[in-house]
């Protein structure tokens, strides 16, 4: 029973979950704004970078060489290394406008940095899933090969892969965390701090319950669209 | 760009292509006349799918010449795109867009390619539609149809382009046996109407009765063309008669 309630006052003792409140809501509110903007940017930019990566030809093959290490890059630094290079790196250049950012701008960019490299395979996969007959069919009909990726790939394509790029944002969410080490003010840093401060533990549970609690729909949206495809499918093979 | 006087509609001279070390096409030459119908017969793996994928320039020729409409087609600068309004194509696997409804897939090219306004391509698609019958599914999305469906409103959105030959690729092979006569009705009609047509086809019967020449390919090559009641009923090379005699096996253990 002392175990137990050694538990109760280490983490959920109600009192200090309700001082820690204010300070790690308003700190989960940057994390979501942070977690908004990379999301619109990645996948508009990954979108891009997918279509380079495939694009066809020899004279595309600098393009494409570039869309490849850029994803190798990006993918195989770990976000932290990221972070701390934009959000320190970035200001020591003395770059004027560039260098003078808010540190949140630089927590999205290196976000934004990591996660287009990871939804760009998402969204080439995609791509790559859409037979070759569609696009055929579709250049038959006298569209060119940007109408063509524009009306019928592309399309198909995000409509495939939007289970696994709600995936990559739960990722991208928590990853917002991370933000905290170049000292933007979230809700994990806050809860740290308020956690040294009283010596207990309730408000870094308060910000695991936001993050969860942000997580959770998200997940049970991407069950019902994978559901929706498998049941659609089924229907198809009749 | 104008069809000028005799010279053929679709004209080949010596076209040869390769998968790397493999010939499917060796040395074609292939004339067919305005609102005439070819039609290509042959074993899987002859060169039929691969020759009229060569006239919308889907694959490119390695040598020899192809003109349509008085037009050199194998020259590298020709605008593939306007070619291929002029040269309509339809698949043995239907190809419809998934993701758009059957108006929506018969409206895209001439909306984006045809330079249809909306409301012009609409109209004239669902003319079409009502055609075959088929004005009722205009909302629905091709999942919804039958293989045969699928055929015609894939045979509908290469016509809403308006091309001046259709190239039809096996389009009855997919289907279930009672699906067939639906789709080569609408096909007979439009040999009727006087459609410059080119298929690759397995269905002995029709291609007896609605062409104007059969094409016998094997390995490649054009071993023997004529009539279609020369073709089937008196064909000079062995390997025709072989090939015929097969199908007409096959056709009576069906």
């Amino acid at each position: 029973m002392h175990a137990l309630h050694q538990v109760y006052r280490t983490f959920f003792y109600p009192h200090s979950f309700r001082l820690a409140l204010p300070d790690v809501w308003a700190g989960f509110q940057v994390n979501i704004k942070m977690m908004v903007i990379a999301e619109a940017l990645v996948l508009v930019l990954a979108l891009a970078l997918a279509i380079v990566r495939g694009l066809p030809g020899p004279a595309a093959k600098p393009l494409r060489a570039l869309a490849i290490a850029y994803t190798d890059f990006f993918r195989g630094t770990p976000l932290i290394l990221v972070a701390f290079i934009v959000g320190f790196g970035v200001p020591g250049l003395q770059l004027g406008y560039i260098s003078n950012q808010h540190v949140i701008v630089y927590g999205i960019t290196a976000l934004t940095l990591v996660y287009t490299a990871y939804v760009t395979e998402v969204y080439r996969a995609g791509i790559e899933s859409v037979h070759p007959s569609q696009r055929a069919a579709a250049r038959s009909l006298g569209l060119s090969y940007w109408q063509a990726m524009r009306h019928v790939v592309i399309p198909q394509a995000v409509r495939r892969v939007i289970p696994p790029l709600l995936n990559d944002f739960v990722g991208l969410q928590k990853d917002t965390a991370i933000i905290s080490v170049i000292g933007v003010a979230e809700a994990t840093q806050l809860a740290q701090q308020f956690s040294t401060q009283n010596n207990d533990f309730p408000s870094l549970v308060a910000a695991a319950v936001f993050f969860i609690l942000l997580t959770i729909p998200l997940a049970r949206f991407t069950d019902h669209l994978v559901a929706e495809r498998e049941r659609r499918e089924r229907a198809q093979a009749f | 760009m104008s069809t000028n006087g005799n010279a053929p509609f679709v004209h080949m001279r010596g076209v040869s292509k390769w998968f790397g070390q493999l010939c499917v096409l060796d040395k074609i030459d292939l004339d067919v006349a305005e609102h005439n119908v070819v039609c290509l017969i042959g074993a899987s793996g002859s060169g039929k799918s691969t020759l009229l994928r060569c006239l919308n320039r889907l694959e490119r020729v390695e040598e020899g010449e192809i003109a349509v409409d008085g037009q050199l087609i194998t020259d590298e600068r020709v605008d593939v795109n306007a070619l291929r309004r002029k040269v309509g194509i339809v698949f043995q696997a239907y190809n419809l867009f998934p993701h758009m409804t059957v108006l929506q897939n018969v409206t895209l090219a001439p909306r984006k390619a045809g330079g249809f306004s909306r409301a012009g391509a609409e109209k004239h698609a669902r003319a079409l539609l009502r055609r075959i019958g088929l004005e009722s599914k205009a909302d629905e999305f091709p999942d919804r149809l039958s293989g045969g469906q699928q055929q015609r409103v894939a045979i509908v959105r290469a016509l809403a382009m308006g091309p001046k030959v259709l190239l039809l690729d096996e389009i009855t092979s997919a289907l279930d046996p009672q699906l067939v006569s639906e789709v080569l009705n609408l096909v007979r009609e439009l040999a009727d109407s006087g459609m410059t047509m080119i298929l690759a086809t397995h269905e002995m019967g029709f291609a007896r009765e609605v062409a104007d020449k059969v094409c016998f390919l094997d390995a490649g090559r054009i071993l023997e063309e004529g009539r279609p009641a020369q073709i089937f009923t008196e064909p000079r090379e062995p390997r025709t008669r072989e090939f015929l005699s097969r199908v007409l096996e096959a056709e009576r253990l069906a």
